[in-house]
């Protein structure tokens, strides 16, 4: 039995497959895990205790959510696209699914050594764009398709500052591969790359903040105006889903952003996993302060954040940068 | 330039922002953790109205039946029977109707004050239908001897409408019901 | 193209009513904000024409809360009106109290004594801190930003428990009376509203670092909603919004009630017009509040809070009485025509918040959908009043 597991695992497919069930369970730990954890910081932060009843200071509380979620009935509206409508939170989910795989916990600790890990990334999560158009398109109700308009008007424009910045590091170590880039920051505090590329850190952050819809950029699901926005007609385990992407995509750009420039694994004392996951906790920590104190911005104010600010200074970055490298080769 | 200035403001305000809820998410909480903790901010409180003894006999309630509170409720909340010594009891009734139905006249409307004749007379019944209560005040304030005051009955619960048509002269008679317990101090 | 579901609702009134369409292609978008909506601040429901994100056409659509306090002023007696007027706005009870209560009282020739008037500055002051303070946490929680109207209801609660001492209600006072106020004002609640008073002072500076400083906030309102002079005088409009354009008019200077021409206090006024003038000057009284308070505190005489020779029934003589008070909103009217019976013939309610919400359809015009739903907020709408 463990021979043949063994030999199992060292297949390059069977370590896929085992990596990729990993993830899901991580995933699904991680959305109940952060669930509870929003609720308390906002709790918190308004001076109140947060979820308190449900287990122990509420830490049941999550469960109680997914059961709700799960048990509620999944109504297609009338005049809804079926096919598209049910298929928008799925195709929401699964790349996420994908997009860890090349993310370096640790020197040993990857779900797949790829030389064009960031490239993945990137492709995978552009098609959550894709998912909220067709939720928009597909539920048959005008709130929806203004909430889906503006979602990926703003994906969109979000995804140039976030290569841009993306790009700067990959031409400072010269790999797109994350294992690469993380490798050399694990000479101490000062060899990370925030204090390198501060600026990219700044830009990937803000980009990666509207690329999640989080606050203050969250106008796809901007609830005094459009109700809910792109996800407005789903129910139960249809919104469970879009919930669950959008927080497993949190910690997607979060990770991404800790293996670029935060060190990755580097830290001393507790093996590198921890400190990856600390970092990755402590900056989604940073998301969630964020949404629960600055309004909301207007969408072409959004826009005119993306164009006129984080664009040209993302090129000048690069071109820096990229001016940098050859210099000193 | 100075529009460069005013972004570096700008941002500079938003971390401002960041360090007040910094703060903020250490402070201790403002919210009372009911039920683990009790609510101390009742004074003053207005729970619904109750009949105040007479200083001789506890049973019996201050009120001589003028009908001024029944007259001047906004909601006609308030219900009355009495009868005088040879009537059947419940003979003068008071009940609250419609507020568009004929107007409430008590046997002393023409009167500024109760007669003082000598006639006894006996207090049947007196309830107040709490769901149409606005807590006014006006009752209390007119009535002549102090026959009403508010209780601090913060904690009244009902699962039928029923459960709010209160029988006062009950509770005077009877002040161990469920409805009595909890923070029912009256006020002062 | 999902379909069209205007044409399909006939029975509905307002939208047949809506018109034709400007765009003959189809273009535009006709969308309901309400009546069940976050952003609404009460159950409105402006039916808007868009064109993307512009609004091209909005019309408000009132009478979801109509609850004919005009008609129960002419079925109940004077005195049996008073909590009525504690409910048509709520957020600024006491001074539409104030309003009937002064009327009532002018057209009987009653003068309450010094200690009372005094007394209903005080709590009427109170009551407007109330006010603002849940107005600027709703517009807030509005624009995206969900903690600071919990940090206005923590300072809302201080000033409910103070005033709930005195008026023993918590929202819907009923608290005057014709000739004074209903109970006096003990030294517990001088010493506590002393103690609000320093604290909120404190406070205040927070709320502008949070908030009113935010550059975000900033964005969202300045130049958004922009109201001339002219155009509101043009719809009557009162109070900060009023204000907010440059024009200096507050009921208490321009006809004062009470014992307001003896209280020393600012009336803040704007330049532009726009929505963070508006802010802002909701957030300057809140502070100029505090210093009638202080100044009311300071000066308040010994003597009875209700005056000793009333009536037995309060029957007015026949005649017409217009009264004004300056609420949170604007200017609070009541209209009273008395024909000498125990009821009043006819109450007129002179909501601040109809006129204010008539500029809305002419001002969000041309708009984007966000900056309608930040100008109806910083109108400080309640629909209540608004339907009375």
């Amino acid at each position: 039995m463990i021979a043949e597991l063994t030999a199992l695992l060292s297949h390059p497919l069977g370590q896929m497959i085992a990596a990729l069930a990993a993830v899901m369970a991580f995933l699904a730990v991680n959305g109940l895990v952060l669930l509870y954890a929003e609720r308390k910081v906002a709790g918190f932060i308004q001076r109140r205790p947060g979820p308190y009843e449900v287990g122990p200071h509420g830490l049941l509380q999550p469960f109680a959510d997914a059961g709700k979620l799960i048990s509620k009935q999944l109504v297609t509206p009338m005049g809804a696209d079926r096919l598209l409508f049910w298929l928008a939170p799925l195709l929401s989910l699964a790349p996420v699914v994908v997009c860890f795989l090349p993310i370096p916990f640790s020197p040993v600790l990857t779900g797949m050594n790829i030389n064009l890990g960031l490239l993945l990334i990137l492709a995978f999560s552009g098609l959550n764009t894709l998912a909220l158009c067709l939720a928009g398109w597909g539920s048959n109700n005008k709130y929806s398709l203004l909430g889906a308009a503006r979602a990926v008007a703003q994906s969109v424009a979000y995804e140039i500052p976030l290569l841009l910045a993306v790009l700067a590091v990959a031409f400072q170590v010269g790999s797109l591969d994350l294992s690469a880039i993380a490798a050399p920051q694990t000479k101490g505090l000062l060899s990370w790359n925030v204090f390198v590329q501060p600026l990219a850190f700044v830009i990937f952050f803000i980009s990666a903040v509207a690329e999640t819809n989080r606050a203050p950029f969250d106008l796809p699901e901007a609830e005094s105006e459009l109700t809910a926005g792109f996800h407005t007609e789903y129910s139960g385990m249809g919104f469970g889903i879009f919930f669950l992407a959008e927080y497993s995509y949190m910690v997607v750009v979060c990770a991404v952003a800790t293996a670029l420039f935060l060190g990755g694994w580097d830290g001393p004392v507790f093996p590198g996993p921890w400190w990856f996951l600390g970092k990755v906790f402590a900056l989604v920590f940073a998301l969630m302060w964020f949404r629960w104190t600055f309004p909301r911005v207007r969408f072409d104010q959004l826009l005119n954040v993306c164009w006129k600010w984080l664009i040209p200074l993302g090129l000048a970055n690069l071109a820096a940068t990229a001016f940098l490298v050859k210099w000193v080769r | 330039m100075k529009r460069l200035f005013q972004t570096l403001k700008g941002l500079w305000s938003l971390i401002v922002g960041l360090k007040i809820t910094g703060v903020e998410l250490f402070k201790p909480w403002i919210t009372v953790h009911y039920p683990r903790q009790e609510v101390d901010n009742l004074a003053g409180y207005r729970g619904h109205i109750e009949l105040m003894p007479a200083t001789d006999d506890p049973l019996t309630p201050r009120c001589i039946m003028c009908w001024k509170c029944v007259e001047i409720c906004p909601s006609r909340c308030i219900s009355l029977r009495m009868h005088a010594t040879g009537e059947e009891p419940g003979a003068a009734a008071a009940d609250p109707g419609l507020l568009l139905a004929p107007e409430v006249k008590s046997p002393y409307s023409a009167h500024l004050a109760p007669p003082p004749d000598k006639i006894e007379r006996v207090l049947d019944s007196y309830r107040l239908n709490y769901s149409l209560c606005s807590l006014c005040g006006l009752c209390v304030q007119s009535c002549p001897v102090d026959a009403i005051r508010f209780s601090r009955n913060s904690y009244l619960v009902g699962t039928t409408r029923q459960n709010f048509d209160l029988d006062l002269l009950a509770r005077l008679r009877n002040p161990v019901d469920a409805s009595q317990r909890h923070n029912n101090r009256p006020q002062a | 193209m999902p379909q069209d579901v205007t044409s399909r609702l006939t029975g509905d009134y307002y939208t047949a009513q809506f018109g034709p369409r400007l765009s003959e292609d189809g273009d535009t978008l006709v969308l309901n904000i309400g009546p069940q909506h976050p952003a609404t601040h009460g159950v409105l429901r402006i039916i808007v024409e868009l064109d993307g994100e512009y609004i091209r056409r909005a019309e408000p659509v009132l009478g979801y809360i109509h609850r004919m306090h005009e008609k129960m002023g002419e079925v109940k007696t004077y005195v049996q009106y008073l909590p009525n007027m504690g409910r048509v706005d709520y957020l600024h009870a006491l001074a539409w109290n104030w309003a009937y209560v002064g009327a009532v009282e002018k057209l009987m020739g009653i003068a309450a004594p010094p200690r009372a008037e005094y007394i209903r500055v005080i709590t009427c002051e109170l009551n407007r801190i109330n006010s603002h303070l849940l107005w600027w946490g709703a517009y807030l929680l509005d624009l995206g930003a969900f903690t600071p109207i919990v940090y206005a209801f923590a300072d809302r609660e201080r000033i409910m428990d103070i005033l709930q001492l005195v008026t023993g209600s918590r929202l819907t006072y009923c608290y005057f009376r014709f000739g004074g106020v209903s109970a006096d004002l003990s030294d517990e609640f001088i010493r506590r509203t002393r103690d609000f008073v320093a604290d909120f002072r404190k406070r205040l500076p927070m709320y502008r670092g949070l908030v009113t400083d935010n550059m975000i906030l900033r964005g969202r309102c300045e130049e958004i909603g922009v109201l001339s002079p002219e155009m509101a005088r043009r719809y009557g409009a009162t109070g900060p919004v009023l204000r907010g354009t440059g024009i200096a008019y507050d009921v208490r200077r321009a006809e004062p009630y009470s014992v307001y021409d003896r209280l020393d206090f600012e009336v803040p006024i704007g330049k532009n017009g726009d929505a963070m003038d508006r802010y802002e000057v909701r957030m300057e009284e809140m502070r100029q509040c505090l210093r009638i308070i202080e100044q009311a505190l300071e000066a308040l005489p010994a003597g009875a809070h209700l005056s000793p020779d009333l009536p037995e029934r309060f029957i007015p003589p026949k005649g017409e009485v217009y009264f004004a008070v300056e609420g949170a909103r604007g200017k609070i009217g009541v209209y009273l025509l008395s024909d000498g019976g125990p009821k009043p013939y006819r109450v007129k309610l002179r909501a601040p918040g109809f006129s204010n919400l008539s500029l809305f359809a002419e001002l969000a015009r041309g708009t984007l959908l966000a900056d309608a739903v930040s100008i109806l907020g910083s109108l400080d709408l309640v629909i209540p009043e608004i339907d009375r």
